[in-house]
């Protein structure tokens, strides 16, 4: 048999029912594979190489009590090798936020999400890099050194999920946990040519998942194709008393075989294509629609009139809810504490020297936008506009089932080559952040190459809730089209 | 000019914590934070841990409903949880989350009196926030304790419709009495479960516009808040007085030397930057959930005192300390409920009298009292009907405050049933009026208060048992046919 880790989720799966490999073997797999790759691409932070091998030690003999009385169902993720961001929680497992200031930081309580994946027989591999509280949009922010994208070392994955989609696309894991508060599973998803789910606002708990921006974070997952997405979607989904905006609606089962994209209404929103946008990235996102209308789908333009405001909103919410979500990390009862002679020193020297530049930019630019007399004319102003967003977002949505657009301007860029410009950095986000503004969901899948070999992406969203046929729309066009199967040379 | 020109105007914020069995937003339970060991009443969300997220306590928004209605506030259906944010280590999160826009519950009032009748105080609003944890100063560092971390805590707003500490006392202590008539505070000022925080400023008397006022901080006691502000009025009229402004502070009081202290200055006051909480979803309150805690809500202070003073004819004072606590007002009621037959005023005097008493040289509350509603009715009614002297209650109350125990027992086993047979107090007073002929003679003669002297040697031939009625009457008749036959010298 060839290398375990070129299977996809769905074929492990498959393969450990049959009792034709172990979760121990495919454990191991992945983790030669990290060993042998982890020097070169640095996707985690922390790998729990004892752990997963107790976890997968355990799903084997569940497996195999499944195998002699099949009268209870298995779910498709048991026995499954996964990465989990660096920002969801795992009890007594390092978890810093790709930050200094919760080095050695070790939670005494799992994320929800990351739980819901473990009951469902997931077995946990490490923790992977991120860009400092998830603020940024090419890991390059992590504190612990940026992680390189697989199809290219130079350059980087995006982010903040970066480290699970390189991990993901470098096949050390069959699928990541990641978040997206501005587009940080799709992004990177798109930079490393892997499939990305970002869930509905409220549909995945957040409790666990270390808050950047509150009323914008959302739990998603990477993989490399929907249909391996269907199985840790239906696992972490669903209500959680511990987060209050978590939905109690109930979570369909995902169906690939009614998977049909005739009559589907597909709207592309005039506004994406937008002068800056790499042309080779234009051109296959135009094709893939193309796919999608061959495929029986109609397609229409339309139009998200506010999405020119997008970027300005997210720049004051997400900031604002930072400055105080932001607060507690102040060396008081956990994490490294900067020594001082008193309260107030110790505050400046622990924050001052543990928080990276961005952080703090985005603390102070937070701060500002609610402070007395500025906080109508921004973070109130902000608020306003954004229901705005969400107006075009439903407006449109009368009109059309799914929303088809770009996922980032370009493809994945050099380290470094944005530099010290944060701004030039904020409009890689510029397609990914309406739908977190929204709160409606968003899949990023490959649909074609740059001249460069570099993967390009393409993004769809539904309705608030509508995974489901974002999941079934993604896997119709993986049917048809091959660019998801494509491997980075590593 | 002097102090007594001037009018204060003062406004209340009570910070009052509410009795649930768990926190506002986590499940720790609430333990009484000046006897629990520190930190053991903690997790990761009252600690605010990273990646923790708060859920609204359901019944500690019962209970603010309560408290909302009690004071006839407007619920609002709809309010919202705020940010408010700052740095402090007992402040885990680096924010408070707290009601800020959109609070519980607005427009109230709260009746008190202060000898000249109801007045109103206006409550501005009724909001819910989380209470902070505990700092401990040590030589060279500090403790913090969580335990009070996040314990449910209702702010309660007045209007400025206070001009003297008199109403201030008043107001406070109505308010105490209200939480504990619904049960939601245990009223324990010593242990920190009501604080106070005062706005106070003085004009002219006869003026319609504010002047300048100060904050002050931190006031855990009755006597702290009427000190600070009876302090911060006069110091207020003397700096006008002489021809000074009165700066907007925030205040904090010695109670050592019995001053008010600057804080900071408005230039310096925080700037907490409130923003909608986007860990909670607004609060709803449907009209069914007031309805139904309204419609579950005791009879209040207020409307009992009223009902106290008319249905009983007791007087205002009498009323008032009797409906203080909903305890002292149950046990009246229960003990008149036992002896159907008394005066309702005279059971309430026994009580606010000789029970208050006993129970103040005890130092014990009235539900720690031996001493059932029944026995206290019950002895009322011996006295009353002349079956024991008043003494004679007094001593058996003594003794079932005690021992416990029925007063009819009592008077039993110590033989204090009194003497009330005409005919046997006859024979009493004859021997007393045979065996002092001397002193019978100088009445005789016209001086009448030896009958007082006369009584008193009958009651102690009776040894303190004889109905002193029945004495009076006997001895005045035989008086008076002494004078008509005067005995033959
Ligand atoms: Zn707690």
């Amino acid at each position: 048999m060839a290398d375990l880790t070129d299977l996809t989720l769905l074929e492990a799966a498959q393969a450990l029912r049959r009792g034709e490999i172990s979760s121990r073997e495919l454990t191991e797999a992945c983790l030669t594979r990290m060993q042998a790759l982890e020097p070169q691409v640095h996707a985690f932070l922390a790998t729990t190489p004892e752990l997963a091998l107790q976890q997968a030690q355990a799903a084997d003999r569940r497996l195999k009590a499944w195998r002699q009385d099949r009268s209870q169902p298995l779910p498709l993720t048991w026995g499954i090798p996964i990465a989990v961001k660096d920002v969801l929680c795992l009890q007594g497992v390092p978890t810093t936020c790709g930050s200094r200031i919760l080095e050695g930081f070790r939670p005494p309580y799992t994320a929800t999400s990351v739980q819901r994946v473990i009951d469902a027989g997931a077995v946990i591999l490490g923790k992977t890099n991120t860009d400092e509280f998830a603020m940024g949009s090419s890991t390059e922010n992590s504190a612990y050194g940026p992680t390189h994208n697989p199809w290219d070392l130079e350059r980087v994955p995006g982010g903040s999920s970066g480290g699970s989609a390189a991990a993901v696309a470098a096949r050390m894991c069959f699928a990541a946990l990641g978040t997206d508060t501005g587009g940080s599973v799709r992004q990177p998803a798109s930079f490393c040519g892997v499939t990305g789910l970002k869930t509905s606002y409220g549909r995945v708990s957040r409790y666990g998942l270390i808050a950047y921006g509150s009323s914008l974070d959302t739990v998603g997952a990477l993989a490399r194709s929907a249909a391996d997405l269907v199985p840790l979607f239906e696992a972490m989904a669903g209500h959680d008393p511990l987060d209050s905006t978590s939905m109690p609606d109930p979570v369909p089962q995902v169906s690939l075989e009614d998977a049909d994209l005739k009559g589907l209404r597909i709207g592309v929103p005039r506004e994406y294509f937008i002068e800056g946008i790499a042309s080779e990235v234009e051109e296959a996102v135009r094709r893939a629609v193309q796919v999608f209308a061959d495929l029986g789908a109609q397609v229409q333009e339309i139009s998200l009139s506010h999405t020119d405001l997008a970027l300005p909103v997210y720049y004051l919410i997400a900031p604002a809810e930072a400055s105080a979500n932001l607060a507690r990390y102040d060396g008081v009862r956990f994490g490294p504490r900067e020594p001082a002679q008193d309260l107030w020193e110790g505050y400046f020297a622990t924050r001052g020297a543990r928080f990276g530049p961005e952080v703090k930019r985005r603390i102070m630019l937070g701060s500002y936008a609610l402070s007395a007399g500025y906080y109508d004319a921004y973070y109130g102003q902000a608020q306003k506009v954004r229901t705005l967003i969400k107006g075009d977002f439903e407006a449109a949505f009368q009109e059309v089932d799914l929303i088809a657009c770009p996922v980032a301007p370009t493809t994945a860029f050099r380290i470094g080559e944005h530099g010290d410009d944060p701004l030039s950095m904020y409009l890689e986000d510029v397609f990914t952040l309406p739908a977190n503004l929204a709160g409606v969901p968003g899949i990023a899948f490959p649909v074609g190459f740059d001249s460069r070999g570099l993967p390009i992406g393409m993004q769809l969203n539904a309705p608030h809730l509508g995974e489901p046929a974002l999941l079934q729309a993604a896997h119709s066009y993986q049917q048809a089209t091959d660019w998801h199967k494509e491997h980075p040379p590593l | 000019m002097t102090a007594s020109t001037y009018e204060a105007v003062i406004g209340l914020e009570v910070h009052a914590e509410l009795l649930t069995r768990s926190k506002m937003f986590c499940g720790c339970p609430v333990v009484d934070s000046t006897q629990a060991e520190p930190n053991t009443a903690v997790c990761e969300i009252c600690t605010g841990m990273p990646g923790t997220l708060p859920v609204i306590n359901q019944r500690a928004v019962e209970y603010a409903l309560r408290v909302a209605l009690a004071l006839r506030c407007q619920v609002a259906e709809t309010s919202v949880f705020a940010r408010k944010n700052y740095f402090y280590p007992d402040l885990p999160k680096g924010y408070q989350i707290s009601q800020y826009e959109l609070p519980l519950a607005q427009q109230g009032w709260l009746s008190i009196d202060v000898g000249s009748g109801e007045q109103r105080v206006r409550v501005r609003r009724v909001h819910l926030e989380e209470d902070t944890g505990k700092l401990f100063h040590r030589e060279g560092y500090s403790l913090v304790d969580y335990n009070r971390s996040g314990v449910p805590l209702l702010e309660i707003v007045s209007e400025p419709d206070m001009h003297s500490v008199e109403e201030v006392k008043a107001y406070a202590t109505a308010l105490r009495s209200l939480l504990r008539y619904l049960e939601v505070n245990s009223g324990d000022m010593e242990k920190g479960v009501i604080r106070f925080e005062a706005n106070v400023s003085v004009r002219p008397s006869g003026s319609e516009t504010l002047g300048t006022r100060t904050e002050i901080k931190n006031l855990n006691s009755f006597r702290a808040l009427v000190r600070s502000i009876a302090f911060e009025i006069e110091r207020q009229s003397r700096l006008l007085d002489a021809g000074k402004t009165v700066v907007q502070e925030t205040l904090g009081w010695d109670e050592v030397r019995g001053v008010t202290l600057s804080q900071r200055s408005k230039e310096e006051a925080h700037d907490y930057r409130y923003f909608p909480e986007p860990d909670l979803p607004p609060l709803h309150v449907s009209a069914e959930w007031a309805e139904r805690v309204r419609a579950e809500l005791p009879e209040l202070p207020d409307a009992r005192r009223a009902r106290f003073r008319e249905r009983y004819r007791l007087t205002p004072y009498v009323a008032s300390i009797l409906t203080a606590e909903r305890a002292i007002a149950d046990f009246y009621e229960d003990a008149l409920a036992a002896a159907p037959q008394v005066s309702p005023e005279k059971t309430a005097n026994w009580i606010s009298g000789e029970l208050f008493a006993l129970l103040n040289q005890a130092a014990l509350d009235i539900d720690a009292c031996r001493v059932t509603p029944r026995a206290l009715g019950e002895l009322v009614s011996m006295v009353e009907s002349g079956e024991i002297s008043a003494a004679s209650g007094k001593a058996v109350l003594a003794e079932i405050f005690q021992a416990g125990g029925r007063p009819q027992d009592v008077v039993r086993a110590r033989g204090l049933a009194q003497l009330n047979d005409p005919q046997e107090i006859e024979r009493l007073v004859e021997r007393v009026l045979q065996e002092n002929p001397q002193q019978v003679q100088q009445y005789l003669d016209g001086k009448e208060t030896v009958s007082q002297w006369l009584f008193g040697q009958v009651m102690r031939a009776a040894r303190g048992r004889a109905n002193p009625r029945v004495i009076r009457e006997v001895l005045e008749r035989a008086l008076r046919s002494m004078e008509e036959n005067p005995p033959t010298a």
